[in-house]
């Protein structure tokens, strides 16, 4: 455990630490997520939000348990880096399976803008405060999220249309 | 121009910090989210909005911009990616680990040898094994060429790009050598596959000492002649020196990594912080500069060549013998003489080209330093032989965000040199 997490453990006690091969961790619950995360910048000294990503855990055989967290199907992962300390951090965050959704931290730290519009492209995870949640990768008029597991690749055939609703003439 | 630098000064005031406030109130809000917020829809007719690419011979491949304009002043921007989306992240999770190197060199085609290590390191991770010495250093000679291949890249783009043709030629000239060597050592020009889980792929082949002095001699008088040819000319420094400054807290707060972060004079390298393979064991220094323009990132980019070429150097010197791959005989495969003799070997190469390894369950995220910034990979396992998550953090993905404070308040023609520094590939943003 680094001192990064030490600092933080003593103000969020609930938050589950984990080392994962080596790299600190903890798993924040949603409602605290925004709050450390503005801990994390303004007394931490964490000066870059690196990466948001999620994962979905549908059908997955082997999942590790974690004691004192009560596991659902989505995680969001992000990753932190102090510079001053040269210590990184990550937070995971259990979402449930029906209409995912979590705190923008892209007011805090705008890097994770991008990010943020990945996962919600990718897993249809909502962000609460986004300034601007569309699809990034996909196409705007996409129908699915393509990173869930339920989302098979072959679903449906790639059907571009030309009707996107910016460019008709009657709107 | 009085009007003009009015204009100019007014944006400067608005730029995303207010610098007495941070801290107190951090991230200041404006209207138009800087990092492509929804666009205006009181647009009048005081600007226009042009929009530039997704097939635009400047744009590096398919990225989009949508530009307002004020005159010719860039009043806001907004970068539109996915043109190149072919869903790699989710073809990793159907590919081995074996196989997933294969998937992951094709996201940033410019420094394939970047993404295969990080992955490559990611899984070893996940497996906790160590590889060989030889392996190690033969990883950092060859992530070293490739950086150097990578940024002679820049340098002819960026040379095509801001009007001095001539340096396309000559980058590219240097480049196809650097290309040659490690064509010879890795077996394709791009794309190579060679680093992969538990080592390298080949041993390298006999007389590649020779070779790679050779290119580094090359490449050496042709970044002094680059620096000539460029640096101290007034056509190219009236082109750039100014334009696109970013300063150290918007590149931190965007998340900024790599040559762009290092430009605004925050010396920050991970081969240098957080020393992975052995970069703690050779000696070279972290190149910084302080104005944080259009003109220090490619400055930045034609001496980090000379950095590179220090550490290729002490590669040469240093290369360990021994073993190129971990004897574990779980990951590496066996080699071509044991499978005719043995049942076993036989059976060990069957099943590790047709089911794979298994990883045991668990998360890593690992993070190497490409020639664009910080390249992570952030890999789930259910102990199974496919990963059940294989994230990617693509430099450019992030990096593209520092291009509209760069571009606001300045003139439309110096987008295109502002698209050229950030280098972006677009391979890897997508993904």
């Amino acid at each position: 455990m680094n001192s990064l997490s030490t600092q933080f453990k003593e103000k969020f006690a609930d938050a589950v630490f984990i080392d994962s091969n080596g790299q600190d961790v903890f798993y924040v619950s949603n409602d605290d997520y925004l709050d450390a995360v503005q801990y994390l910048k303004t007394d931490c000294d964490i000066t870059m939000c690196l990466d948001i990503t999620a994962v979905d855990f549908l059908g997955c055989n082997d999942r590790k348990i974690i004691d004192g967290i009560e596991l659902e199907r989505f995680e969001v992962v992000s990753n932190f880096i102090s510079h001053k300390r040269n210590e990184r951090i990550r937070f995971i965050v259990q979402l449930e399976e029906n209409h995912p959704s979590i705190p923008s931290i892209s007011l805090i730290f705008p890097g994770a803008n991008f990010g943020e519009r990945e996962v919600f492209d990718m897993f249809g995870i909502n962000f609460d405060g986004h300034p601007d949640l569309t699809r990034i990768l996909m196409p705007e008029e996409w129908e699915g999220h393509p990173l869930r597991k339920d989302d098979s690749p072959a679903r449906i055939p790639v059907n571009f249309t030309d009707d996107i609703p910016a460019l008709r003439e009657d709107v | 121009m009085t009007e003009i630098d009015d204009k100019f000064a007014a944006f400067n005031n608005e730029r995303l910090f207010d610098q007495t406030n941070e801290g107190t109130q951090g991230y200041k809000k404006k209207e138009v989210v800087i990092t492509g917020g929804p666009w205006p829809q009181d647009i009048t007719d005081e600007t226009m909005v042009v929009n530039m690419g997704p097939q635009h011979p400047s744009t590096h491949g398919v990225l989009r911009l949508m530009v307002e304009l004020d005159g010719e002043i860039v009043v806001d921007a907004k970068p539109i990616v996915g043109y190149l989306h072919t869903g790699m992240e989710k073809t990793g999770e159907e590919l081995t680990y074996v196989q997933g190197c294969t998937n992951v060199t094709r996201m940033d085609y410019a420094s394939p040898l970047s993404n295969e290590l990080v992955f490559s390191l990611a899984a070893e991770k996940l497996l906790g094994i160590e590889v060989p010495e030889r392996a190690i250093w033969a990883r950092m000679l060859l992530v070293e060429l490739n950086r150097i291949s990578s940024h002679l890249l820049f340098q002819a783009t960026n040379g095509m790009d801001v009007g001095a043709v001539s340096m396309m030629i000559y980058g590219w000239r240097e480049r196809e050598e650097v290309l040659r060597v490690l064509e010879k050592i890795t077996g394709l020009r791009m794309n190579h596959n060679y680093i992969r889980v538990g080592g390298i792929a080949a041993d390298l082949p006999g007389d590649w000492k020779k070779d790679v002095l050779q290119v580094c001699d090359k490449v050496e008088k042709g970044v002094y002649d680059y620096d000539g040819l460029l640096s101290a000319n007034p056509i190219f420094q009236e082109r750039m020196v100014g334009v696109g400054v970013l300063t150290t807290e918007e590149a931190l707060s965007l998340s900024v990594t790599g040559p762009i972060l290092r430009s605004t004079g925050y010396a920050w390298d991970l081969r240098k912080e957080q020393p992975y393979l052995a970069y703690d064991k050779v000696d070279f220094d972290v190149i910084t500069t302080s104005n944080g323009d259009v003109f220090d990132r490619y400055r930045i980019r034609l001496y980090e060549i000379l950095e590179s070429i220090k550490i290729v150097k002490q590669c040469v010197e240093n290369m360990p013998k021994g073993d190129y791959r971990v004897q574990d005989k779980k990951v590496t495969p066996p080699p071509r003489a044991r499978i005719d003799e043995s049942m076993e070997a036989l059976i060990h190469h069957f099943k590790l080209f047709t089911e794979g390894f298994k990883v045991p369950a668990g998360e890593t995220y690992t993070a190497v330093e490409s020639p664009r910034g910080e390249i992570g990979c952030y890999m789930v396992s259910d102990s199974s032989s496919k990963p059940l998550r294989m994230h990617v953090r693509g430099p450019s993905f992030y990096n593209l965000q520092s291009m509209v404070p760069m571009m606001r308040g300045r003139y439309f023609a110096d987008a295109v040199a502002v698209i050229s520094s950030v280098d972006p590939i677009m391979g890897e943003v997508d993904r």
